[in-house]
Protein backbone atom coordinates (compact mmCIF):
# COMPACT_ATOMS: atom_id res chain seq x y z
CA UNK A 1 0.00 0.00 0.00
CA UNK A 2 1.36 3.20 -1.09
CA UNK A 3 0.53 6.18 0.62
CA UNK A 4 1.47 10.48 -0.71
CA UNK A 5 2.69 11.88 3.12
CA UNK A 6 3.07 15.38 3.37
CA UNK A 7 5.50 16.15 6.29
CA UNK A 8 7.25 19.29 8.21
CA UNK A 9 11.07 18.52 8.22
CA UNK A 10 12.92 21.62 9.58
CA UNK A 11 10.62 23.99 8.00
CA UNK A 12 10.36 23.28 4.78
CA UNK A 13 6.88 20.99 3.77
CA UNK A 14 8.03 17.67 1.72
CA UNK A 15 5.61 15.40 0.05
CA UNK A 16 6.68 11.41 -0.54
CA UNK A 17 4.95 8.85 -2.30
CA UNK A 18 6.01 5.65 0.06
CA UNK A 19 5.01 2.23 0.81
CA UNK A 20 3.09 2.73 4.36
CA UNK A 21 5.25 0.29 6.01
CA UNK A 22 8.57 2.17 5.48
CA UNK A 23 9.51 4.05 8.42
CA UNK A 24 10.31 8.00 8.97
CA UNK A 25 14.16 7.11 9.19
CA UNK A 26 14.09 5.28 6.12
CA UNK A 27 11.92 7.90 4.21
CA UNK A 28 13.74 10.49 5.79
CA UNK A 29 16.94 8.89 4.03
CA UNK A 30 15.78 7.00 1.23
CA UNK A 31 12.87 9.33 0.23
CA UNK A 32 14.20 12.79 0.87
CA UNK A 33 17.39 12.49 1.29
CA UNK A 34 18.22 13.68 4.65
CA UNK A 35 21.03 10.95 5.59
CA UNK A 36 21.69 13.17 8.58
CA UNK A 37 19.28 10.70 10.81
CA UNK A 38 21.59 7.22 11.36
CA UNK A 39 20.31 4.12 11.44
CA UNK A 40 21.25 1.68 14.27
CA UNK A 41 19.68 -0.84 15.52
CA UNK A 42 16.35 0.31 13.86
CA UNK A 43 14.64 -1.54 17.42
CA UNK A 44 14.42 0.67 19.65
CA UNK A 45 17.56 0.21 21.07
CA UNK A 46 20.35 2.82 20.41
CA UNK A 47 18.75 6.48 19.60
CA UNK A 48 21.13 7.23 16.69
CA UNK A 49 18.34 7.82 15.06
CA UNK A 50 16.16 10.02 17.25
CA UNK A 51 14.20 13.09 15.69
CA UNK A 52 12.60 15.54 17.30
CA UNK A 53 8.69 15.19 17.18
CA UNK A 54 7.00 18.65 18.22
CA UNK A 55 9.86 19.20 20.08
CA UNK A 56 10.32 16.17 21.82
CA UNK A 57 12.65 13.00 21.01
CA UNK A 58 11.64 10.10 19.67
CA UNK A 59 12.80 7.27 17.55
CA UNK A 60 12.54 7.83 13.68
CA UNK A 61 13.14 3.90 13.22
CA UNK A 62 9.66 2.87 14.71
CA UNK A 63 7.58 5.86 13.84
CA UNK A 64 5.32 5.41 10.62
CA UNK A 65 4.86 8.83 8.17
CA UNK A 66 1.47 8.20 8.32
CA UNK A 67 1.21 8.94 11.59
CA UNK A 68 3.82 12.07 11.73
CA UNK A 69 1.69 13.66 9.40
CA UNK A 70 0.50 17.62 10.73
CA UNK A 71 3.70 17.44 13.10
CA UNK A 72 6.90 19.44 13.21
CA UNK A 73 9.90 17.07 12.54
CA UNK A 74 13.62 18.03 13.23
CA UNK A 75 16.65 16.51 12.24
CA UNK A 76 19.88 17.49 12.50
CA UNK A 77 20.36 18.88 8.92
CA UNK A 78 18.13 20.94 10.38
CA UNK A 79 19.91 22.53 13.56
CA UNK A 80 23.15 25.21 11.85
CA UNK A 81 20.78 28.04 10.52
CA UNK A 82 22.53 30.41 7.95
CA UNK A 83 25.81 28.49 7.88
CA UNK A 84 26.51 29.02 11.56
CA UNK A 85 26.32 25.55 13.65
CA UNK A 86 23.88 25.50 16.19
CA UNK A 87 26.00 25.82 19.59
CA UNK A 88 25.40 22.80 20.79
CA UNK A 89 27.35 21.27 17.24
CA UNK A 90 30.02 23.74 17.71
CA UNK A 91 30.59 22.64 21.45
CA UNK A 92 30.80 19.04 20.16
CA UNK A 93 33.23 19.79 17.46
CA UNK A 94 35.44 21.97 20.16
CA UNK A 95 35.51 19.16 22.44
CA UNK A 96 35.71 16.16 21.01
CA UNK A 97 32.29 15.22 22.00
CA UNK A 98 31.95 13.52 18.49
CA UNK A 99 34.20 10.55 17.87
CA UNK A 100 32.96 8.21 15.07
CA UNK A 101 30.33 10.99 15.05
CA UNK A 102 27.55 8.03 14.70
CA UNK A 103 25.41 8.52 17.85
CA UNK A 104 26.41 12.49 17.21
CA UNK A 105 22.92 13.12 15.03
CA UNK A 106 20.30 11.69 17.77
CA UNK A 107 22.51 13.07 20.54
CA UNK A 108 22.33 16.97 19.46
CA UNK A 109 18.65 16.51 18.66
CA UNK A 110 17.87 15.13 22.06
CA UNK A 111 19.91 17.56 24.13
CA UNK A 112 18.34 20.31 22.16
CA UNK A 113 14.99 19.29 23.52
CA UNK A 114 16.48 19.33 26.67
CA UNK A 115 17.84 22.68 26.72
CA UNK A 116 14.20 24.33 25.27
CA UNK A 117 13.07 22.49 28.56
CA UNK A 118 15.89 23.35 30.79
CA UNK A 119 18.43 26.12 29.51
CA UNK A 120 20.46 25.47 33.02
CA UNK A 121 20.37 21.76 33.69
CA UNK A 122 22.46 19.71 35.79
CA UNK A 123 24.81 17.35 34.78
CA UNK A 124 22.55 14.73 36.43
CA UNK A 125 19.52 16.02 34.72
CA UNK A 126 21.86 15.92 31.25
CA UNK A 127 22.82 12.38 32.13
CA UNK A 128 18.63 11.60 32.50
CA UNK A 129 17.62 13.40 29.32
CA UNK A 130 20.71 11.30 27.10
CA UNK A 131 19.97 8.10 28.64
CA UNK A 132 18.32 7.02 26.03
CA UNK A 133 21.27 7.40 23.12
CA UNK A 134 24.02 5.14 23.32
CA UNK A 135 28.01 6.08 22.76
CA UNK A 136 30.17 3.34 21.93
CA UNK A 137 33.66 5.90 21.34
CA UNK A 138 33.20 8.74 23.66
CA UNK A 139 32.61 7.43 27.24
CA UNK A 140 30.30 9.91 27.54
CA UNK A 141 32.02 12.57 29.59
CA UNK A 142 33.08 14.90 26.64
CA UNK A 143 29.28 14.63 25.37
CA UNK A 144 28.11 15.59 28.85
CA UNK A 145 30.75 18.41 28.76
CA UNK A 146 29.50 19.57 26.03
CA UNK A 147 25.96 20.04 26.85
CA UNK A 148 27.39 22.01 29.90
CA UNK A 149 29.46 24.24 27.92
CA UNK A 150 26.41 24.77 25.03
CA UNK A 151 23.92 25.25 27.93
CA UNK A 152 26.56 28.12 29.36
CA UNK A 153 26.72 29.71 26.00
CA UNK A 154 22.85 29.92 24.83
CA UNK A 155 22.25 31.26 28.56
CA UNK A 156 24.80 34.21 27.77
CA UNK A 157 24.07 35.21 24.18
CA UNK A 158 20.37 34.88 26.00
CA UNK A 159 21.98 37.55 28.26
CA UNK A 160 23.39 39.89 25.51
CA UNK A 161 19.82 39.78 23.22
CA UNK B 1 17.94 -2.19 7.57
CA UNK B 2 15.50 -4.34 9.16
CA UNK B 3 12.22 -3.56 7.67
CA UNK B 4 8.77 -3.80 8.43
CA UNK B 5 6.60 -6.75 6.31
CA UNK B 6 4.01 -4.97 4.76
CA UNK B 7 0.36 -4.11 5.79
CA UNK B 8 -2.22 -1.58 5.30
CA UNK B 9 -2.59 1.03 7.59
CA UNK B 10 -6.26 2.50 8.84
CA UNK B 11 -6.43 5.42 10.63
CA UNK B 12 -10.04 5.88 12.47
CA UNK B 13 -11.12 8.49 13.98
CA UNK B 14 -13.09 6.51 16.95
CA UNK B 15 -12.73 3.89 19.33
CA UNK B 16 -15.81 2.32 18.10
CA UNK B 17 -14.52 2.37 14.61
CA UNK B 18 -11.46 0.89 15.82
CA UNK B 19 -12.84 -1.64 17.04
CA UNK B 20 -15.07 -2.67 14.04
CA UNK B 21 -12.77 -2.71 11.95
CA UNK B 22 -10.80 -5.41 14.37
CA UNK B 23 -14.04 -6.95 14.20
CA UNK B 24 -14.15 -7.27 10.43
CA UNK B 25 -10.65 -7.86 9.95
CA UNK B 26 -10.35 -10.68 12.27
CA UNK B 27 -6.76 -12.55 13.11
CA UNK B 28 -5.26 -10.22 10.06
CA UNK B 29 -5.60 -7.04 11.77
CA UNK B 30 -3.74 -6.18 15.29
CA UNK B 31 -3.98 -2.44 17.07
CA UNK B 32 -0.88 -0.20 17.38
CA UNK B 33 -0.66 2.48 19.34
CA UNK B 34 2.81 3.71 20.33
CA UNK B 35 4.06 1.03 18.14
CA UNK B 36 7.50 0.58 20.36
CA UNK B 37 6.38 -3.05 21.25
CA UNK B 38 5.03 -4.00 17.93
CA UNK B 39 6.97 -2.52 15.48
CA UNK B 40 10.10 -4.28 16.46
CA UNK B 41 8.41 -7.41 17.00
CA UNK B 42 7.44 -6.93 13.22
CA UNK B 43 10.82 -6.49 12.08
CA UNK B 44 11.43 -9.75 13.74
CA UNK B 45 8.89 -11.36 12.29
CA UNK B 46 7.20 -12.03 15.25
CA UNK B 47 3.84 -10.70 14.09
CA UNK B 48 3.06 -9.79 10.14
CA UNK B 49 -0.19 -8.49 10.50
CA UNK B 50 -1.93 -7.62 7.17
CA UNK B 51 -3.74 -4.69 8.69
CA UNK B 52 -2.89 -2.29 11.07
CA UNK B 53 -5.65 -0.39 13.03
CA UNK B 54 -3.73 3.05 14.06
CA UNK B 55 -4.98 4.23 17.73
CA UNK B 56 -2.60 7.30 17.61
CA UNK B 57 -5.58 9.50 16.15
CA UNK B 58 -7.69 8.78 18.37
CA UNK B 59 -8.82 11.79 20.78
CA UNK B 60 -10.77 10.05 23.40
CA UNK B 61 -8.01 8.02 24.09
CA UNK B 62 -5.27 10.84 24.98
CA UNK B 63 -5.25 12.43 28.39
CA UNK B 64 -5.41 11.70 32.13
CA UNK B 65 -8.82 13.57 33.93
CA UNK B 66 -9.39 13.45 37.64
CA UNK B 67 -13.28 13.18 39.32
CA UNK B 68 -14.57 12.64 42.72
CA UNK B 69 -14.67 8.94 41.74
CA UNK B 70 -10.88 9.15 40.90
CA UNK B 71 -9.16 9.15 37.67
CA UNK B 72 -9.09 8.24 34.38
CA UNK B 73 -6.27 7.69 31.98
CA UNK B 74 -6.69 7.12 27.49
CA UNK B 75 -5.07 4.35 26.87
CA UNK B 76 -3.18 6.53 23.89
CA UNK B 77 -1.30 8.52 26.40
CA UNK B 78 1.99 8.55 26.61
CA UNK B 79 4.25 7.22 29.37
CA UNK B 80 5.77 10.48 29.57
CA UNK B 81 2.85 12.10 30.28
CA UNK B 82 1.56 9.83 32.29
CA UNK B 83 4.72 10.16 34.64
CA UNK B 84 4.63 14.09 34.21
CA UNK B 85 0.80 14.49 35.66
CA UNK B 86 0.75 16.40 38.90
CA UNK B 87 -1.99 14.36 39.97
CA UNK B 88 -0.94 10.79 39.28
CA UNK B 89 2.48 11.86 41.07
CA UNK B 90 0.62 13.13 44.01
CA UNK B 91 -1.76 10.10 44.21
CA UNK B 92 0.00 7.33 42.79
CA UNK B 93 3.53 7.63 43.18
CA UNK B 94 4.63 3.50 42.48
CA UNK B 95 2.88 4.45 38.53
CA UNK B 96 4.72 7.67 37.85
CA UNK B 97 7.32 5.97 38.70
CA UNK B 98 6.70 2.68 36.26
CA UNK B 99 5.99 4.93 33.87
CA UNK B 100 9.42 6.84 34.13
CA UNK B 101 11.24 3.54 34.18
CA UNK B 102 10.37 2.10 30.90
CA UNK B 103 12.83 1.39 28.37
CA UNK B 104 14.30 5.16 27.49
CA UNK B 105 12.99 8.75 27.54
CA UNK B 106 12.05 8.82 23.63
CA UNK B 107 10.27 5.19 23.89
CA UNK B 108 8.31 6.93 26.53
CA UNK B 109 7.70 10.44 24.63
CA UNK B 110 6.32 6.96 22.02
CA UNK B 111 5.08 5.01 23.83
CA UNK B 112 1.38 4.41 25.65
CA UNK B 113 -0.11 3.23 28.97
CA UNK B 114 -1.95 1.24 26.66
CA UNK B 115 0.27 -0.36 24.73
CA UNK B 116 2.13 -0.81 27.98
CA UNK B 117 -0.60 -2.94 29.81
CA UNK B 118 -0.43 -5.16 26.58
CA UNK B 119 2.61 -5.55 26.21
CA UNK B 120 3.82 -8.51 24.64
CA UNK B 121 5.36 -11.08 26.82
CA UNK B 122 8.95 -11.73 26.20
CA UNK B 123 11.82 -14.80 26.76
CA UNK B 124 15.30 -15.46 25.89
CA UNK B 125 14.55 -17.48 22.88
CA UNK B 126 11.87 -15.25 21.00
CA UNK B 127 13.10 -11.60 21.46
CA UNK B 128 15.41 -12.62 18.58
CA UNK B 129 15.64 -11.62 14.93
CA UNK B 130 13.94 -14.12 12.64
CA UNK B 131 16.99 -15.79 11.49
CA UNK B 132 18.55 -16.23 14.84
CA UNK B 133 14.87 -18.23 16.26
CA UNK B 134 15.51 -20.18 12.98
CA UNK B 135 19.07 -21.45 13.82
CA UNK B 136 18.20 -22.17 16.75
CA UNK B 137 14.95 -24.26 15.78
CA UNK B 138 11.53 -22.09 16.51
CA UNK B 139 9.75 -22.64 19.70
CA UNK B 140 5.98 -22.48 20.21
CA UNK B 141 5.25 -18.84 20.80
CA UNK B 142 5.85 -18.32 17.34
CA UNK B 143 6.34 -20.68 13.61
CA UNK B 144 7.47 -23.76 15.94
CA UNK B 145 5.95 -26.08 18.56
CA UNK B 146 8.27 -26.92 21.62
CA UNK B 147 9.25 -25.17 24.33
CA UNK B 148 13.03 -24.24 24.19
CA UNK B 149 12.77 -23.20 28.15
CA UNK B 150 10.48 -26.24 29.30
CA UNK B 151 11.26 -28.16 26.84
CA UNK B 152 8.88 -31.24 28.40
CA UNK B 153 6.21 -28.43 28.83
CA UNK B 154 2.73 -28.25 26.31
CA UNK B 155 2.64 -24.41 27.00
CA UNK B 156 4.67 -21.24 27.01
CA UNK B 157 5.88 -19.39 30.17
CA UNK B 158 7.11 -16.15 27.78
CA UNK B 159 7.27 -13.59 31.26
CA UNK B 160 4.91 -10.34 31.48
CA UNK B 161 7.43 -7.73 30.99
CA UNK B 162 5.29 -4.65 31.68
CA UNK B 163 6.17 -2.09 34.68
CA UNK B 164 2.98 -0.08 34.52
CA UNK B 165 0.46 -3.49 34.60
CA UNK B 166 1.87 -4.90 38.37
CA UNK B 167 1.25 -1.45 39.69
CA UNK B 168 -2.06 -1.02 38.33
CA UNK B 169 -3.16 -4.04 39.86
CA UNK B 170 -1.52 -2.91 43.18
CA UNK B 171 -3.32 0.24 42.97
CA UNK B 172 -6.90 -1.25 42.33
CA UNK B 173 -7.46 -0.04 38.78
CA UNK B 174 -10.06 -1.37 36.32
CA UNK B 175 -9.60 -1.16 32.37
CA UNK B 176 -12.97 -0.62 30.21
CA UNK B 177 -12.80 -1.98 26.50
CA UNK B 178 -14.82 -1.19 23.52
CA UNK B 179 -15.28 -3.97 21.51
CA UNK B 180 -17.41 -4.13 18.09
CA UNK B 181 -20.00 -6.22 20.30
CA UNK B 182 -20.32 -3.61 23.40
CA UNK B 183 -18.11 -2.25 26.07
CA UNK B 184 -17.77 -3.23 29.51
CA UNK B 185 -15.43 -2.87 32.67
CA UNK B 186 -13.02 -5.11 33.72
CA UNK B 187 -10.47 -5.06 37.17
CA UNK B 188 -6.85 -5.40 35.87
CA UNK B 189 -6.39 -9.15 37.03
CA UNK B 190 -9.23 -9.99 34.26
CA UNK B 191 -6.91 -8.90 31.87
CA UNK B 192 -4.34 -11.25 31.91
CA UNK B 193 -4.38 -15.40 31.16
CA UNK B 194 -1.41 -17.20 32.88
CA UNK B 195 -0.08 -18.23 29.31
CA UNK B 196 3.21 -17.13 27.30
CA UNK B 197 1.33 -17.07 23.58
CA UNK B 198 -2.72 -15.75 24.60
CA UNK B 199 -1.73 -13.68 28.05
CA UNK B 200 -4.43 -11.46 27.59
CA UNK B 201 -8.23 -12.35 28.23
CA UNK B 202 -9.64 -9.85 26.14
CA UNK B 203 -10.92 -10.25 22.74
CA UNK B 204 -9.18 -9.27 19.84
CA UNK B 205 -11.55 -6.68 18.51
CA UNK B 206 -11.48 -5.18 22.10
CA UNK B 207 -9.54 -2.03 22.58
CA UNK B 208 -8.19 -0.99 25.96
CA UNK B 209 -9.94 2.79 25.80
CA UNK B 210 -9.23 3.72 29.78
CA UNK B 211 -7.31 2.81 32.68
CA UNK B 212 -9.61 3.69 35.83
CA UNK B 213 -7.72 4.14 39.02
CA UNK B 214 -9.87 4.11 42.40
CA UNK B 215 -9.33 7.73 44.68
CA UNK B 216 -6.42 7.10 46.29
CA UNK B 217 -7.85 7.98 49.46
CA UNK B 218 -4.86 7.02 52.57
CA UNK B 219 -3.35 4.12 49.82
CA UNK B 220 0.74 5.14 49.22
CA UNK B 221 2.76 2.58 46.69
CA UNK B 222 5.57 2.24 45.89
CA UNK B 223 7.28 0.34 42.79
CA UNK B 224 10.21 -1.01 42.63
CA UNK B 225 12.55 -2.59 39.29
CA UNK B 226 15.22 -4.77 38.52
CA UNK B 227 17.70 -4.81 35.18
CA UNK B 228 21.23 -5.09 34.35
CA UNK B 229 20.94 -1.39 33.03
CA UNK B 230 19.93 1.73 33.90
CA UNK B 231 17.81 2.41 30.83
CA UNK B 232 16.68 0.62 27.87
CA UNK B 233 16.12 -2.67 29.60
CA UNK B 234 12.81 -4.49 30.72
CA UNK B 235 12.18 -5.14 33.87
CA UNK B 236 13.51 -8.73 35.12
CA UNK B 237 11.40 -8.44 38.29
CA UNK B 238 9.24 -5.42 39.04
CA UNK B 239 7.32 -4.99 42.65
CA UNK B 240 4.47 -3.04 43.01
CA UNK B 241 3.01 -2.30 46.61
CA UNK B 242 0.06 -0.35 47.68
CA UNK B 243 -1.03 -0.12 51.40
CA UNK B 244 -3.96 1.74 52.36
CA UNK B 245 -1.83 3.05 56.66
CA UNK B 246 -3.90 4.61 59.36
CA UNK B 247 -1.29 5.71 61.70
CA UNK B 248 1.40 2.80 61.38
CA UNK B 249 -1.21 0.67 61.30
CA UNK B 250 -1.92 -1.59 57.89
CA UNK B 251 -5.55 -1.21 57.30
CA UNK B 252 -5.43 -2.98 53.45
CA UNK B 253 -2.27 -4.13 51.18
CA UNK B 254 -1.45 -5.53 47.98
CA UNK B 255 1.86 -6.83 46.79
CA UNK B 256 1.71 -7.19 42.95
CA UNK B 257 4.63 -8.72 41.44
CA UNK B 258 5.85 -7.92 37.85
CA UNK B 259 8.29 -10.53 35.57
CA UNK B 260 8.24 -13.70 37.24
CA UNK B 261 5.56 -15.10 35.55
CA UNK B 262 3.19 -14.67 32.21
CA UNK B 263 0.61 -12.41 33.94
CA UNK B 264 1.43 -10.11 36.81
CA UNK B 265 1.40 -12.62 40.03
CA UNK B 266 -0.28 -11.38 43.14
CA UNK B 267 1.25 -11.84 46.93
CA UNK B 268 -1.82 -12.61 48.24
CA UNK B 269 -0.76 -14.48 51.55
CA UNK B 270 1.94 -11.37 51.70
CA UNK B 271 -0.43 -9.12 51.47
CA UNK B 272 -2.90 -10.33 54.25
CA UNK B 273 0.02 -10.84 56.68
CA UNK B 274 0.16 -7.24 56.61
CA UNK B 275 -3.22 -6.30 57.52
CA UNK B 276 -4.29 -5.33 60.85
CA UNK B 277 -0.54 -5.42 61.80
CA UNK B 278 1.74 -2.65 62.75
CA UNK B 279 4.37 -2.28 60.46
CA UNK B 280 8.22 -3.19 62.18
CA UNK B 281 11.21 -4.37 60.61
CA UNK B 282 10.60 -8.09 61.69
CA UNK B 283 6.90 -8.37 60.12
CA UNK B 284 8.40 -6.87 57.06
CA UNK B 285 10.84 -9.74 56.85
CA UNK B 286 8.07 -12.39 57.61
CA UNK B 287 5.79 -10.75 54.59
CA UNK B 288 9.36 -10.22 52.07
CA UNK B 289 9.63 -14.19 52.50
CA UNK B 290 6.05 -14.77 51.78
CA UNK B 291 6.03 -12.54 48.96
CA UNK B 292 8.85 -14.18 47.43
CA UNK B 293 6.62 -17.72 47.28
CA UNK B 294 4.62 -17.00 44.48
CA UNK B 295 7.45 -15.92 42.74
CA UNK B 296 8.69 -18.49 39.91
CA UNK B 297 11.15 -17.12 37.78
CA UNK B 298 12.61 -19.50 34.91
CA UNK B 299 15.90 -19.48 33.11
CA UNK B 300 14.32 -17.48 30.38
CA UNK B 301 15.45 -13.73 30.86
CA UNK B 302 18.49 -11.89 31.82
CA UNK B 303 19.88 -12.62 35.15
CA UNK B 304 20.08 -16.13 37.05
CA UNK B 305 16.44 -17.51 38.26
CA UNK B 306 17.44 -17.90 41.22
CA UNK B 307 19.36 -14.75 41.91
CA UNK B 308 15.92 -12.90 40.52
CA UNK B 309 13.86 -15.39 43.24
CA UNK B 310 16.08 -13.82 45.69
CA UNK B 311 15.87 -10.01 45.04
CA UNK B 312 12.34 -10.64 45.34
CA UNK B 313 12.32 -10.76 48.83
CA UNK B 314 15.04 -7.47 48.83
CA UNK B 315 12.58 -5.98 46.85
CA UNK B 316 9.61 -6.43 48.71
CA UNK B 317 11.35 -5.69 51.92
CA UNK B 318 12.35 -2.14 50.77
CA UNK B 319 9.28 -1.29 48.93
CA UNK B 320 6.94 -2.12 52.15
CA UNK B 321 9.85 -0.21 54.03
CA UNK B 322 9.25 2.87 51.51
CA UNK B 323 5.48 2.79 51.93
CA UNK B 324 5.43 2.64 55.60
CA UNK B 325 8.04 5.22 56.38
CA UNK B 326 11.37 3.06 57.43
CA UNK B 327 13.84 3.31 54.72
CA UNK B 328 16.87 4.31 55.51
CA UNK B 329 18.35 6.97 53.56
CA UNK B 330 16.78 7.54 49.65
CA UNK B 331 14.43 5.30 48.03
CA UNK B 332 15.83 4.24 45.08
CA UNK B 333 13.00 3.31 43.06
CA UNK B 334 15.43 0.73 40.53
CA UNK B 335 18.58 -1.79 41.27
CA UNK B 336 21.21 -2.31 38.31
CA UNK B 337 23.21 -5.32 39.14
C1 LIG C 1 14.35 -1.10 23.63
C2 LIG C 1 13.01 -1.24 24.28
C3 LIG C 1 12.93 -1.27 25.65
C4 LIG C 1 11.70 -1.42 26.29
N1 LIG C 1 11.68 -1.45 27.65
C5 LIG C 1 10.50 -1.59 28.30
C6 LIG C 1 10.47 -1.59 29.72
O1 LIG C 1 11.49 -1.42 30.38
N2 LIG C 1 9.28 -1.80 30.35
C7 LIG C 1 8.14 -1.96 29.63
O2 LIG C 1 7.10 -2.12 30.27
N3 LIG C 1 8.13 -1.93 28.29
C8 LIG C 1 9.28 -1.72 27.59
N4 LIG C 1 9.30 -1.69 26.23
C9 LIG C 1 8.06 -1.98 25.46
C10 LIG C 1 7.23 -0.78 25.05
O3 LIG C 1 8.04 0.30 24.65
C11 LIG C 1 6.30 -0.31 26.15
O4 LIG C 1 5.69 -1.40 26.78
C12 LIG C 1 5.23 0.65 25.62
O5 LIG C 1 4.48 1.17 26.69
C13 LIG C 1 4.27 -0.02 24.65
O6 LIG C 1 3.31 0.93 24.27
P1 LIG C 1 3.00 1.24 22.74
O7 LIG C 1 1.92 2.25 22.72
O8 LIG C 1 4.23 1.60 22.02
O9 LIG C 1 2.49 -0.19 22.30
P2 LIG C 1 2.31 -0.80 20.84
O10 LIG C 1 3.61 -1.29 20.34
O11 LIG C 1 1.55 0.13 19.97
O12 LIG C 1 1.38 -2.04 21.20
C14 LIG C 1 1.80 -3.09 22.04
C15 LIG C 1 0.73 -4.18 22.05
O13 LIG C 1 -0.45 -3.71 22.69
C16 LIG C 1 -1.55 -3.69 21.80
N5 LIG C 1 -2.26 -2.44 22.09
C17 LIG C 1 -1.74 -1.19 22.10
N6 LIG C 1 -2.66 -0.29 22.52
C18 LIG C 1 -3.78 -1.01 22.77
C19 LIG C 1 -5.10 -0.64 23.22
N7 LIG C 1 -5.43 0.62 23.51
N8 LIG C 1 -6.02 -1.64 23.36
C20 LIG C 1 -5.70 -2.92 23.08
N9 LIG C 1 -4.49 -3.33 22.66
C21 LIG C 1 -3.54 -2.37 22.50
C22 LIG C 1 -0.96 -3.80 20.41
O14 LIG C 1 -1.85 -4.47 19.55
C23 LIG C 1 0.29 -4.61 20.66
O15 LIG C 1 -0.03 -5.97 20.72
C24 LIG C 1 10.51 -1.51 25.53
C25 LIG C 1 10.59 -1.47 24.15
C26 LIG C 1 11.82 -1.33 23.51
C27 LIG C 1 11.87 -1.27 22.02
S1 LIG D 1 8.83 -19.86 27.15
FE1 LIG D 1 9.25 -21.53 25.67
S2 LIG D 1 7.58 -21.38 24.14
FE2 LIG D 1 7.58 -19.48 25.32
S3 LIG D 1 8.83 -18.05 24.11
FE3 LIG D 1 10.23 -19.04 25.58
S4 LIG D 1 11.04 -20.85 24.52
FE4 LIG D 1 9.27 -20.12 23.36
S1 LIG E 1 18.13 2.89 15.11
FE1 LIG E 1 16.40 3.64 16.16
S2 LIG E 1 16.87 3.23 18.22
FE2 LIG E 1 18.55 2.30 17.17
S1 LIG F 1 31.05 9.02 18.84
FE1 LIG F 1 31.08 6.97 18.10
S2 LIG F 1 29.21 6.19 18.92
FE2 LIG F 1 29.35 8.10 19.88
Amino acid sequence: MKVRVALSVNGESREALVPVHKTLLEVLREDLGLTGTKHGCELGECGTCTVLLDGEPVLSCLALPVETEGCRITTVEGMAEGGRLHPLQQAFAELGAAQCGYCTPGILLTATALLADRPSPTRQEVKDALAGNLCRCTGYTKILDAVELAALRMGRQEART
Amino acid sequence: MIRLPPFTYLAPGTVDAAARLMAEHGRDAMLVAGGTDLYPNMKRRQFEPKVLVGLRGIRELRGVRGSASGWTIGAATTLSAVTAHPGIARDFPALATAAGLVSSPQLQNMGTIGGNVCVDTRCNYYNQSYEWRKAIGFCMKKDGDICLVAPGSSRCWAVSSSDTAPVLWALGARVRLIGAGGERTVPMPALYRDDGIEYLAKRPDEVVADILLPPAEGWRSAYLKLRRRGSFDFPVLGVAVAARMDGDIVRDARIVLGAVASLPRPAERAAAALVGQRVTRELIARVADLAAGPAKPLDNTDFTHPYRKKMTRVFVARALAAVAGLQNGSAASEEVA
